[in-house]
C-alpha cells in the first residue's frame, strides 16, 4: 500500500513539475532561450501572491492567482522586451549568462525582501481536504487540483498553439525567424508575449506550490532542475512529453524517498533522469530535433 | 625562433607569419619577475596578504579554466562546482582515510576530478547549449547530494580535515600558511600555462575556429566532441585541484559550500567582466572582483545583486569584456594567440621577431 501511496502521489507531484516545465520549455522552443532564471521566476510568484493576500490573510490566496498571473504576464513581456531580446540572437552562451544572472539577482534581491526564512500561504480548508480511498489511501484535494490544473493548461496550451493566430505565430518564429519577419511577424513582440505566457502558466504552479508547502528564495535552483529534467525526460518540445516526464520525475523521487529514505528523494529523481539520458537521450516524446 | 617564409605560388612577394612582438618579450620578462617576487612572497611574513593570494590564486586558477571551456570549446558549464566540491573530499580521504600527506593528496583531486568528468561528459554531452549548462549543474547537485548523505563524509554539517589540522598546528600559521600559498601560486600558473600551450598548439586551433565558427570547423575536420571533451576534463582535474587547495586552505570541507553555486556566479563574473575568450581577461576580471570583494562583501545579497546585474550589463552591451575593449582599441595582446600575417616591402627578407611553434601554411 505504501508502494501504491508513493506513485499516486508521485503522479500528483509531477503534474506539479510539468507546470514549471512548460514553461521553460515554451521559451525554448520559440526563441531558443534556456531560462536559467526560471526556477526563481517560480519562486517570485508566491512571494507577489503573499504581498496580495498580506500575512493575516485578507482573502484567500487561491483568488489571488488571476492577479498574480496577469502580474507576471506584464512582467516576463516587460523582461523580455526590455533585457533578453538583445541576447536572444547572440547565441546559447550570452542567454546562460544574462539568466543566471537575473537568477542571481531575483534571488538575492528576495532575500533582501522577504529574508531566508520559509514562508506560507494559507489557503484554509482545503489544505487538508482529501478523498479518501481506503484506511491508508488518501489523495489530498490540492495535488489532486494541482495535477488537474496541469492537465487543463497543457491541452489549452496545446489548443493556443495550434488554432490561434498568436500561436501560429510562435511557431511561425519558432521554425524560421527571417521568413517570419518577412510576412510581417513582429518577431521581438512574439518572443515577449511567448515569455509572457510562460511566467503566467509558472504562477499557477508557483502559488499552488506555494499553497501545498512553504517557500523560500533559495528552491529556485531545484525548481529549474525539475523543469529541466521533465522536459528531457518527457522530450523536447512535446506539451504532453513534458507531462509524462515531469510525472516520471515525480514518482522516481517519492519512490527513491520510500525505499532509501527522505533524504534520498531528489538524488532519486536526480539519477532516474540521468539513467532515461543515458539510454534515451531524446526523452520518450521527442518531436523536435535540434537543440 | 622557427618560422617559416613561403612564398605562395599565387603571391608574389614573401610573407611571414608573427605571433609576438618585441612588446610581448618584454612582458614576459616582467612577468617572469613578477612571478619570482609571488614566488618569494610569503618569505616577508605578511601573513595576513599570503591569506588573500591564496584565495586569489585559487579563483585566478578557476576562471581561467572556466573560459577555456567556455569563450574557446563553447562549453557552458555551471557545474563546475561539483568538481570543487570532489576535489575538496578527494583531499579529504586521501588524506584522512588513506593517510597520505596533503600536499600530495592535492595530485590525486585531480585525477579525482579527471574520473568524475569522463562518465559525466559522456552524459552531458548529449546535450546542447543551454541545457548542457543545466546538466553540468544536474552532475554537480548529484554530486553534492551524494556527499552529504553520505554519514562517513560527516553529512550535511561537514567534515575537519585531521591530517591538514595537525600540520596547520605543528608548524603554526606562518609555517603551514605558504604551503598552502605555493600551491594556490601553482595552480593558477598551471592553469594559464596549460591554458596558453593548449591555444597554441593544434589543439588550440581547432578550438579557436569552434570559437569562431563551430559548423565551419566541423566541415574542415576537427573533431568537435574529442576537442571539447579534452577542455572539460582539464577544467575538471583543474577545479577539483583548486577545491582541493581551498580544503587546504579552510581545513575544513563543507558539502554547501564546496559545492555551491555561486562559485559559478564568481566565475561567471570574473570572466565575463575581464573578458571572455582571452587568457588576459580572467586576470583582470580576477583582480576587480577580488577588490569588490574586499571592499563590499559586507552588504550581502547587495553584493551579489551588483554582480548578477553586472554581467547582465556586460553580456549585453559589452560582451568581449574590458579586456577585448582593451584589445579593440590598441590591438595588443599579452598572451599572443593571434597570428599575423606580414608582408615583406620591396627586396627585404622577412625577420620575424619570435614566432609560433607551428608552421605557416603557404
Amino acid at each position: 500500500m505504501d508502494w501504491l501511496n508513493a506513485i499516486i502521489q508521485g503522479i500528483l507531484l509531477g503534474g506539479l513539475y510539468s507546470l514549471f516545465a512548460v514553461g521553460l520549455s515554451l521559451v525554448f522552443g520559440t526563441m531558443r532561450l534556456t531560462n536559467l532564471a526560471h526556477g526563481d521566476l517560480t519562486v517570485l510568484p508566491a512571494y507577489i501572491a503573499l504581498i496580495i493576500v498580506g500575512s493575516t490573510p485578507r482573502f484567500n490566496p487561491l483568488y489571488a492567482i488571476p492577479m498574480v498571473m496577469v502580474i507576471m504576464f506584464v512582467f516576463g513581456y516587460l523582461l523580455q522586451r526590455g533585457v533578453l531580446n538583445f541576447v536572444v540572437n547572440s547565441g546559447d552562451i550570452a542567454g546562460v549568462i544574462v539568466t543566471f544572472g537575473m537568477s542571481i539577482v531575483i534571488m538575492n534581491g528576495l532575500q533582501e525582501a522577504f529574508t531566508a526564512n520559509s514562508q506560507g500561504l494559507d489557503a484554509g480548508q482545503i489544505e487538508n481536504m482529501s478523498i479518501t480511498l481506503s484506511d491508508q489511501l488518501a489523495i489530498g484535494w490540492l495535488p489532486l487540483i494541482i495535477f488537474i490544473l496541469a492537465v487543463v493548461v497543457i491541452a489549452a496550451l496545446q489548443l493556443y498553439m495550434s488554432r490561434t493566430k498568436m500561436g501560429r505565430a510562435f511557431r511561425a518564429v519558432s521554425d524560421d525567424q527571417e521568413a517570419a519577419r518577412l510576412m510581417g511577424i513582429n518577431t521581438k513582440h512574439i518572443w515577449a508575449v511567448a515569455m509572457g505566457v510562460a511566467l503566467l502558466i509558472v504562477t499557477i504552479g508557483g502559488v499552488m506550490m506555494g499553497i501545498r508547502t512553504t517557500f523560500n528564495p533559495l528552491l529556485g535552483a531545484d525548481r529549474l532542475i525539475f523543469a529541466f529534467e521533465a522536459v528531457i525526460i518527457g522530450g523536447m518540445g512535446s506539451s504532453w512529453g513534458t507531462l509524462l516526464g515531469g510525472v516520471v520525475l515525480g514518482v522516481a523521487q517519492l519512490l527513491g524517498a520510500l525505499v532509501f529514505g527522505p533524504a534520498w528523494q531528489i538524488l532519486a529523481g536526480h539519477v532516474v533522469f540521468v539513467i532515461i539520458l543515458a539510454l534515451r537521450p531524446r526523452g520518450f516524446l521527442a518531436k523536435t530535433v535540434t537543440a | 625562433m622557427k618560422t617559416t617564409t613561403s612564398t605562395a605560388a599565387a603571391e608574389t612577394r614573401p610573407y611571414s607569419v608573427w605571433v609576438a612582438n618585441r612588446t610581448n618579450l618584454i612582458i614576459l620578462g616582467i612577468g617572469v619577475l613578477v612571478l619570482i617576487i609571488f614566488i618569494v612572497f610569503p618569505f616577508f611574513d605578511l601573513t595576513s596578504w599570503t591569506r588573500r593570494l591564496v584565495e586569489f590564486f585559487c579563483y585566478l586558477a578557476l576562471a581561467q579554466l572556466w573560459n577555456l571551456m567556455l569563450g574557446y570549446a563553447g562549453l557552458i558549464s555551471v557545474g563546475q562546482q561539483g568538481y570543487i566540491g570532489i576535489g575538496a573530499y578527494t583531499l579529504w580521504l586521501f588524506s584522512d582515510i588513506i593517510g597520505i600527506n596533503p600536499l600530495i593528496s592535492v595530485i590525486f583531486a585531480a585525477i579525482g576530478g579527471v574520473i568524475i568528468a569522463l562518465p559525466a561528459a559522456a552524459l552531458v554531452f548529449r546535450l546542447k547549449g543551454g541545457y548542457l549548462a543545466i546538466g553540468t549543474w544536474v552532475i554537480a547537485e548529484i554530486l553534492r547530494l551524494i556527499v552529504a548523505n553520505i554519514k562517513r563524509t560527516g553529512g550535511g554539517s561537514g567534515i575537519t580535515i585531521q591530517a591538514t589540522s595537525r600540520m596547520a598546528q605543528d608548524m603554526g600559521a606562518e609555517g603551514w600558511m605558504p604551503l598552502v600559498y605555493w600551491w594556490a601560486l601553482a595552480s593558477a600558473v598551471i592553469a594559464i600555462a596549460v591554458t596558453y600551450l593548449l591555444l597554441r598548439s593544434r589543439t588550440g586551433l581547432a578550438l579557436k575556429a569552434m570559437r569562431d565558427n563551430d559548423l565551419a570547423a566541423e566541415s574542415t575536420g576537427v573533431n568537435l566532441w574529442r576537442t571539447k571533451l579534452y577542455t572539460y576534463l582539464i577544467a575538471g582535474a583543474g577545479c577539483a585541484m583548486v577545491g582541493a587547495i581551498e580544503a587546504m586552505y579552510s581545513l575544513r570541507v563543507h558539502p554547501g559550500s564546496a559545492f555551491s553555486v555561486n562559485w559559478t556566479a564568481y566565475l561567471i563574473f570574473i570572466t565575463v567582466i575581464g573578458g571572455i575568450g582571452t587568457i588576459e581577461g580572467p586576470v583582470i576580471g580576477t583582480i576587480i572582483f577580488y577588490v569588490l570583494r574586499e571592499t563590499t562583501s559586507q552588504y550581502g545579497t547587495w553584493y551579489f545583486i551588483a554582480l548578477g546585474l553586472l554581467a547582465i550589463v556586460v553580456t549585453i552591451w559589452s560582451p568581449a569584456g574590458i579586456y577585448g575593449w582593451v584589445i579593440k582599441k590598441t590591438g595588443f595582446m599579452l598572451f599572443p594567440l593571434q597570428r599575423k600575417l606580414r608582408f615583406a616591402r620591396e627586396g627585404e627578407t622577412p625577420a620575424p621577431l619570435a614566432s609560433g611553434g607551428e608552421k605557416a601554411v603557404a
